[in-house]
């Protein structure tokens, strides 16, 4: 497993564990209403699971798994990955920001920004990887 | 794929039908009559989904396919696996029972069941965390 794939789903761990930490919290409240405030945090509860882990879990595996070249570098454009992993976390820490902590509208909309940039990143790395064994893209 | 594995997805595939099945009734017009608790069941849809499904799909594929940690411990100990298991699946039954019941009958003894369910499920998260972070690691060279 490359390095890069290490950092991912091991931030997806951790993104998990936050995930879940939020959600038990949320699902507290729903039964003992521990307080009101606790619902400003439900867009953060979404955005550290469906982003931070599945996302950029499945980033991870794919930068893996997915077919590699025969000759050296073999998995090409590196550096797109690397942004794209630093893009979706800037993007998630900053929808955050946006919706549970009310830095502004703006914030969430550049949050979004970044994320959809991640993912042309991401594509942009792994397109020429998605080939048949032959080579056939 | 080991035991493990086998009970995680399979438990998945069931939840995916399970969910799927629920989302089917909850769309269903209102002259059909759909019992009320029911009706509350929209964010249990989610989580029997998301949880359920995507979430347990993962664990148990990463359970088989991630790198091991040697040939004498391949996967770590398997208790905290089934640990995981189990305690990710009561709290989702849990939550499943718990969620109508609460909002029928607010302020009353059934949001403990929440406040359970909520727990067993954060234990499972850590304890595959701990089970896996491990594995998140170059191939076993066998040294």
């Amino acid at each position: 497993m490359p390095r890069l794939s290490r950092w991912m789903i091991r931030t997806a761990f951790v993104y998990l564990i936050l995930g879940f930490t939020v959600g038990a919290l949320l699902l507290t409240h729903k039964g003992l209403n521990l307080h009101p405030a606790l619902w400003g945090w439900l867009p953060t509860h979404i955005e550290l699971l469906l982003m931070g882990w599945i996302v950029q879990l499945t980033m991870g595996v794919a930068f893996w798994i997915l077919p590699r070249y025969w000759a050296k570098p073999r998995r090409p454009k590196e550096g797109y990955a690397r942004i794209a992993f630093a893009l979706l976390n800037l993007g998630i820490w900053c929808v955050i920001a946006g919706t549970t902590f009310r830095a502004g509208a703006g914030v969430v909309t550049v949050g979004r920004g970044l994320e959809l940039a991640a993912v042309l990143f991401f594509a942009g790395h792994n397109w020429r990887r998605i080939v048949s064994r032959e080579g056939r893209g | 794929m080991p035991a493990l594995t086998r009970w995680f997805i399979k438990a998945a595939l069931l939840y995916l039908a399970v969910a799927l099945l629920l989302a089917l009734v909850l769309a269903l017009p209102d002259a059909v009559g759909t019992p009320f608790f029911i009706r509350l069941m929209n964010p249990t849809y989610f989580h029997l989904f998301l949880v359920g499904w995507v979430t347990q799909m993962i664990f148990g594929v990463i359970y088989w396919l991630f790198p091991i940690i040697s040939r004498a411990r391949p996967r770590g100990d398997e208790r905290l696996g089934w640990a995981c298991f189990v305690l990710l699946n009561a709290g989702l039954l849990l939550r499943v029972a718990g969620e109508p019941l609460t909002s029928m009958h607010p302020n009353t003894g059934f949001g403990w069941i929440l406040a359970i369910a909520a727990l067993l499920q954060w234990l499972a998260a850590v304890l595959f965390v701990i089970l896996a972070w491990p594995r998140v690691k170059e191939k076993y060279r066998g040294e």
